[in-house]
Formats: C-alpha cells, structure tokens, sequence
C-alpha cells in the first residue's frame, strides 16, 4: 500500500503524483509495491539474485519507464541489481531514483548496480534522484551507494541526470560508460551535501569508437562540515571528443577534492578537463541585495541557480 | 530627495590613512538626471557605492526622502527604491537572463513581453537572450546591457548607473542614450549617471565633478563642459617640461 510518506518520496524522487502511466516498477522495504509492464517494455524479477530486468523493445519510441525504491523501515539494508536491455532505434527515458525515509536511529541503505546495455541508434534519458530524511532529532543514518554501468551502441545517445540534494549522510556512487563509434554520452551530477556528510563520486567514460563524444558537467555545494571527492576519469581510445567540467562551491569548513583525468590513447582523441572550487563571490551577494534580497535569499538564489 | 552630509570615507594603508573621500555634501532633487564625472580615483564610484551601502561612510549621513538611511542595509535600501548598476556586473552559473530580470522586478512572474521591453532598451533581443545563463559564455559588452536591464525592471525612483557606457558598442550605446532621455523624460525618477562620455553629460540637468575626494565644480552642462575641456591634459606634464627646457 503507498502510504503518504511513500507518494511524499516518489513525488520528491520521481516526481511522481498517483498512479504513473507507462512501465513501472516500484520497490518498497526490498519487495515489489507494484509493477506495470507495457508491450514494448517488459519488466521481470531477477532469478539469481535481487533486482529486476527491464527490456526495451527494438523500435520503441516516446515510452517511459518508472523504477523508483523507497525505503521507510530504519535499519534496513539493501543490495538491488537492475539491467537494462534497450533495443536499436529506441526514443525513452527512464527514471530512477531512491528515497528514504529514516525515523528510528539505525542505518538505512541502498546499494544498486544499475547495468546498461544500449542497442544501435537509440536516445535514452536517464534521471536518478536520492533524497533522504531523518526523524526531527536526526538520529540514524542514510546510505546510498549507486553503480552504473552503460554500454552505449553506435551512434545512440544517453543523456544521464544525478542530483542528490541533502538527505544523504554517506554516498559512493561509481559510474562506468563505454561508447562505441558516433555515440555521446552526457552527464550532468547535481550534489549538495551538509553536516558531516560525505560524498565520493568516480567516473570513467571509455571513449572506444570514432567519433564518440563524451561530457561530464559537475556540480556540487559542500556545507558545513561535509566532504567530497570527485575522481571523474575520460579515456579516449579513438578519435573522439571528450569534455570535463568540475564546479564547485565550498562553504563553511567543508572540504573537496575533485581530481579530474583525461587520458589519450589515440592521436586523434581531443579530450579536456576544467576543475573549479571557490566560495561564492561576494560580488554575487552584492548585486542580488542590491535587488532586494536578503543575504540568506541572496546565498539560496546563487546556489539553486549553481544546482538547477 | 537625496541628501549626502559631510561624507568622510577613509581606508587604512601600510603607509597610514588614506581619504578617499573628503566632506562631501551634496543634495540631488528628485527626478534630475545628475552626471558624476571626474578623474579616475577622485571617489566617484565610492560616492555612489555609499549611497547604495555598498560602502560605509567612515562619517556623515545619507538620508533618501528624509529618512536617515545611512545604518539601512543594501537590502532595505533597495526596497526603498534605491538601484545600482555595476560597472564590472559579477556573472552567474545557472541563473538566466529572464531569472536575473524577474528577481530584478520582485514579481512572481514576468511576461516576455515586459522582458522584451526592457532588454530592447538596452539593445538586446529576448528572443536571443532571456533563456541564455549569466555566465562566461556572454561578453562583458551582453553582461553589461543585462545588467542595465535589470536596473530598468527595478523601476526604483533612485538609480545609480556606474560607467554604463564602459564597454558597450557604439550602436548599442546610442539605444542606451535614448532610454536614459526616454527615462528622463517621464519625470518619475531620479539618475544619477557615473560617466566620462559626452553624450550622457550633455543629457545632464547638473554635473558634479567628483576630484581628489570632493566636489570640485557643480553646475549645468553648459557651465561644466567648458571646464572639462579646458582641464583636458593632451600630453605629459613631465615630458612637456623636459621638452621645454
């Protein structure tokens, strides 16, 4: 049964409001809530292990596919492995993501591996995003650790968007992707973390066919005491393009560490990196006061626009 | 009405205190086009960032339509109806020309025809401009014209514009100059226009040549411009000297 706090999580998760139209498969507590399968996109429990396998049909095109988890028992750790199996020519997107809501003093965790393999000549979005909420003393602890793994075919795309806005007391998320020749991959990693925090995202992007592009675009905000490390790797093995963008913005006695790499194995491969961490310029604040924000309303304004 | 008394600002140097500016008082009417121009230094910038609050006066008072407004800050300075374009506008990740122009006007929503409005003045076309982020992929000239807009979407009754021709194309300074007479024309707000370009002073209802942390002259345009020109140095004293001896 979705309770409200499970529609408040799939909403803030999924922006999902009822019942979702399309394939869908929601995890509550580690078991099945409910599950939709449509003629082009099967969805089936794995065998082995937990998990489900989603398989997208050759030809499939404007379809969505919802899978969000959400966790509302305090103590309860998963493990859960997706694969996707999309087919050639497809148009879809899918979105994912895990909310949790922890109101005893325990860990609550998920770790998923979410495997993709992509056929020829497809466009896929992909959204993932972790939310998390603790009981009003802030007791217990929230613990996300998301592997993705994507096999991008000739010439198709897969536009990727992580965002995990506060909530999440510990995360390593590691992302691998490989794309074969004329396809682009393009990651946009939204992340702000406070308290004590932490948060440690790796990449590899394994450009192995010509023309593959790749692109990371980074964005973060460490408060208070909380920490980060971004270890965003681009591997070029043809002539391909690969670009790397790391913002940051540091607050209070926050700490970062983002140590982006590049690495040429063909002549032809044009790969770049840029990396930035600064504190908001006061500038900023100036010119929105001058506007008539507060300086708190000013701060909040430069930081969701940072993280939009 | 605009009041500034005995205006002192100094700074701590290694070498000791420094004025920068020097007892300055200055009562500026509603509704006049005021030019502040003078040397680079000469505390014109100052001048007006302590009007805004951006800068406090180390002593003196400021006081906007009769209100003491000299421990108001930025903030409720500009709620009073008080704008300040930049001279070097700071740039923003993620925040978009249309996101910049809605804070400006502290709506909840702005029409693109309202947005249409105000960056047309100042030369720039929504239709190009208003989805595109504040970033480094703009020109300091774009910052610029954004910036003024966003001081036109304020629609306060006191604006302060620092340098606005800095770094503006001749073709987009012309549009600039006609919103500003346009502005002027309307009589419903007072400017008070930091600038060295003919064009904008002899718009002026009054110059004010800001020097060496005072108010060296006042006047009209008819009466000032005479003396900027005359003051006008076409070489180097030193090397004149050295040439004449």
């Amino acid at each position: 049964m979705i309770t409200d706090i499970d529609a408040k999580l799939l909403e803030k998760i999924a922006d999902l409001t009822g019942k979702p139209v399309g394939a869908f498969n929601i995890r509550k507590d580690s078991g099945c809530e409910a599950r939709q399968s449509t003629e082009n996109i099967q969805i089936t429990n794995k065998e082995d292990k937990p998990g489900i396998d989603i398989r997208i049909k050759d030809g499939t095109r404007g379809e969505v596919c919802h899978i969000p988890v959400v966790i509302t028992k305090s103590g309860l750790s998963e493990m859960v492995y997706n694969d996707f199996f999309i087919g050639d020519d497809c148009d879809v997107e899918i979105i994912a993501g895990c909310g949790i809501h922890n109101t005893g003093c325990n860990e609550s965790r998920h770790d998923g591996v979410h495997a993709f393999y992509v056929g020829k000549n497809s466009r896929v979005r992909y959204a993932e995003k972790h939310y998390g909420e603790l009981n009003e003393k802030g007791e217990g602890t929230n613990v996300m650790n998301p592997q993705t793994i994507v096999h991008l075919g000739e010439n198709s795309t897969m536009q990727m968007d992580t965002v995990q806005i506060r909530g999440i007391d510990s995360t390593k998320r590691d992302t691998k992707i490989v794309c074969e020749a004329g396809s682009e991959i393009v990651i946009t990693e939204r992340l702000l973390t406070h308290g004590k925090q932490e948060a440690i995202s790796e990449m590899e992007i394994v450009l192995n066919g010509e023309d593959a592009k790749g692109r990371v675009i980074s964005r973060s905000v460490a408060q208070d005491q909380s920490e980060q490390l971004f270890y965003p790797r681009v591997v070029g093995n043809a002539a391909c393009f690969g670009h790397v963008q790391c913002d940051s913005i540091i607050m209070g006695e926050a700490k970062i560490r983002a140590i982006p790499e590049i690495a040429a194995n063909h002549p032809d491969a044009q790969l770049i990196h840029e990396a930035a961490i600064g504190k908001i310029a006061g500038d900023q604040l100036l010119k929105l006061e001058t506007l008539g924000l507060t300086a708190e309303e000013a701060e909040d304004t430069i930081l969701k626009g940072f993280l939009a | 009405m605009l009041e500034l008394k005995n205006i002192h600002f100094s700074v701590s140097t290694p070498e000791g205190v420094t004025d920068i500016l020097k007892d300055v008082s200055i009562t500026i009417p509603d509704n006049k086009l005021i030019v502040f121009t003078g040397p680079n230094g000469g505390g014109k910038t100052t001048l007006a960032k302590i009007i805004m609050g951006l800068v406090q006066p180390t002593s003196g008072q400021v006081l906007f339509n009769g209100q003491d407004i000299t421990a108001l800050t930025i903030t409720e300075r500009a709620k009073l109806g008080i704008s300040y374009g930049f001279q070097q506008p700071p740039r923003f990740k993620g925040i978009t020309v249309h996101d910049l122009l809605l804070l400006s006007a502290g709506e909840e929503k702005l029409s693109k025809d309202r947005c249409c409005q105000y960056l047309t003045k100042v030369g720039l076309c929504a239709n190009d401009y208003l989805d595109r982020e504040v970033d480094v992929s703009l020109s300091g000239g774009e910052v610029k014209r954004i910036e003024i807009a966003t001081i036109l979407a304020r629609n306060s009754s006191l604006m302060i514009f620092d340098e606005p021709e800095a770094g503006i194309d001749l073709w987009s300074f012309a549009r600039l100059t006609e919103t500003f007479e346009q502005i002027h024309r309307q009589q419903e707000a007072t400017m008070i226009i930091i600038s060295h370009q003919e064009r904008i002073i002899q718009l002026a209802d009054e110059i004010v040549v800001v020097a060496n942390g005072g108010i060296a002259h006042r006047g009209t345009t008819e009466e000032i411009f005479p003396l900027i020109l005359a003051n006008t140095m076409g070489g180097c004293p030193v090397l004149d000297k050295e040439e004449n001896k």
